[in-house]
C-alpha cells in the first residue's frame, strides 16, 4: 500500500506539481526547438518519455550491478551517457528494422534524444532519490509524459502566436519564453498538490 | 587567428546563449543568487576550454562517423573531473546547483562549440574559441542573476556578499547578500521558474533590438 501511495505521489509530481519543463528546467531545448507544430512536438513528447521509461530501467540496472558493485559511483555521469547514447542508437536501428512508420514520423528527433537533459536529468535524480527498480521507471515515464504534456500544449498556444501583435524586438525566441514563462505560472497552480 | 574578434563573437555579436540561443536550461534553472551564477559560469569556462582544447588536437584521429560520441566521452570525463573538484573544495556550490554540474555534460553550448568550432581549427584558436564563449556564457549568468535578484528577493551578491559573507570572514557560499530593496517589497515569483523564463526573453528580445540597429542605419543610409 505504501508502495502505490509512493508512485502516485512520484505520477502526480512528475506529471503536475515537479513538471520537468516548467519547475525544474530539464529538456528546455528540445521544448522550444521542436514546438512549432502540434504534430512533431507530440512525436518529439513520446520518443522522449519511451527514452526516458526505457534509460530510467537500464541506468538503474547498470548502476546496481556494475558500478556499485565495483565501487565507480564517480563514473555515474560518464557510464550513464554512454549508455543513453547506446539505447538511443539501439532504438533507431531496431525502429528502422521492425516499424518504418514510426520510425519515419520521428525522423531527425531521436538522435536529438542524446543530447535531451530531460533523459540524464531523470536518470541522475533516480539515483540521487534512491528510487528501487519500479519507482525509477515510473518517475521516468511519467516524467516524459510531462514532458509530453507541456510541449503539446506550448505548441498548440504557439501556433496561434502568429496572429498575436507583439513588439518586432521579440520576435521568435524571446517570446516564445514568455508564453513558457506564463505557462509555468500556470503550473505553479498545481504545487499545492504535495499532500503526500 | 584574429583574437579580438573571436573576443567580440563570444562576448556579443554571436554569444552562446543570446545570439545562438544555446544552453537554456543551466541559463534558466540556476541564476537565483549571484554565487550560482559565477560558479557555474566558471565551471562551464573551464570544461569548455578544456575539451575545446583536446578535441581540436584529436580531429584529425576521430573519423566523421563516431565524433559525436567522442565528444560526448571527452567533455563528460571533465565534467566528472570538475564536478569531484567541486564537492571536494567549494562543497556549498556542489550543494546549491545539485544535479546541474553533471548536466553539463548535455549542455548545448559545449557540443555545438566542438562540432561547429574546435572540430575544424587549431588548438590555440579552439582554446580561445573556449574562453571567449565561456565568458560570453558567465556575462549572460551573471546579469540574469543580478536581475533576478535584485527584483526578485531585493539584495545583491547573494552566497559572496552580506551578511556571514567571504568579507567577514564566512564560508563561501553562506553570505545572504546586501539587501538593498526592503523586505516587503520584491516580486517574489521572479525568484521562481517563471522569472527565469521572462527575464531571460527580455535579454534576448534587449539583444535583437540591439543587434537590429545599426544594421537598419546602414540599409537607410545607402538607399
Amino acid at each position: 500500500m505504501k508502495q502505490i501511495y509512493e508512485l502516485l505521489a512520484i505520477t502526480l509530481g512528475a506529471i503536475l506539481s515537479n513538471n520537468f519543463i516548467f519547475s525544474q528546467f530539464l529538456g528546455c531545448c528540445p521544448f522550444l526547438g521542436v514546438s512549432k507544430k502540434v504534430d512533431t512536438a507530440t512525436g518529439m513528447g513520446i520518443a522522449v518519455t519511451f527514452v526516458m521509461g526505457l534509460a530510467s530501467a537500464v541506468c538503474y540496472v547498470v548502476n546496481e550491478l556494475v558500478l556499485v558493485p565495483l565501487k565507480l559511483e564517480y563514473m555515474q555521469t560518464v557510464a550513464f551517457i554512454l549508455v543513453i547514447a547506446a539505447l538511443v542508437q539501439f532504438i533507431e536501428m531496431f525502429l528502422q528494422k521492425s516499424m518504418p512508420s514510426l520510425y519515419t514520423a520521428l525522423g531527425v528527433y531521436l538522435p536529438l534524444i542524446t543530447t535531451n537533459c530531460a533523459v540524464l536529468g531523470v536518470v541522475l535524480l533516480n539515483v540521487q532519490n534512491n528510487y528501487n527498480f519500479i519507482s525509477s521507471v515510473v518517475y521516468g515515464i511519467t516524467g516524459g509524459l510531462g514532458f509530453l504534456l507541456a510541449i503539446v500544449l506550448f505548441a498548440s498556444i504557439r501556433e496561434r502566436l502568429v496572429f498575436a501583435d507583439y513588439p518586432k524586438a521579440f520576435e521568435g525566441f524571446p517570446i516564445a519564453l514568455v508564453t513558457a514563462g506564463l505557462m509555468a505560472l500556470a503550473f505553479m497552480g498545481f504545487s499545492g498538490l504535495r499532500i503526500w | 587567428m584574429n583574437f579580438a574578434r573571436q573576443f567580440k563573437e563570444g562576448l556579443i555579436t554571436n554569444n552562446p546563449v543570446l545570439v545562438q540561443v544555446l544552453g537554456m536550461c543551466s541559463t534558466m534553472a540556476i541564476t537565483t543568487s549571484f554565487f550560482n551564477g559565477i560558479g557555474m559560469g566558471v565551471a562551464v569556462t573551464i570544461i569548455l576550454t578544456l575539451s575545446n582544447i583536446i578535441i581540436s588536437a584529436i580531429r584529425k584521429l576521430v573519423p566523421d562517423k563516431i565524433r559525436i560520441a567522442m565528444f560526448i566521452v571527452v567533455i563528460a570525463g571533465f565534467v566528472t573531473m570538475v564536478d569531484l573538484l567541486l564537492q571536494a573544495f567549494v562543497p556549498a556550490l556542489s550543494e546549491s546547483l545539485g544535479v546541474f554540474i553533471p548536466l553539463i555534460v548535455v549542455n548545448c553550448i559545449i557540443l555545438g562549440r566542438a562540432e561547429s568550432f574546435s572540430y575544424k581549427n587549431g588548438v590555440a584558436a579552439s582554446a580561445v574559441d573556449g574562453i571567449c564563449q565561456g565568458i560570453g556564457y558567465t556575462l549572460v549568468l551573471m546579469v540574469m542573476c543580478i536581475v533576478r535578484e535584485l527584483l526578485g528577493a531585493g539584495t545583491f551578491g547573494g552566497g559572496i556578499l552580506g551578511a556571514g559573507g567571504i568579507l567577514e570572514g564566512g564560508a563561501l557560499g553562506a553570505g545572504k547578500g546586501i539587501r538593498i530593496i526592503p523586505e516587503q517589497f520584491p516580486i517574489g515569483v521572479l525568484t521562481l521558474p517563471v522569472g527565469g523564463f521572462i527575464v531571460l526573453a527580455c535579454l534576448i528580445a534587449a539583444m535583437q533590438w540591439a543587434l537590429a540597429r545599426p544594421k537598419k542605419e546602414k540599409e537607410e543610409s545607402k538607399s
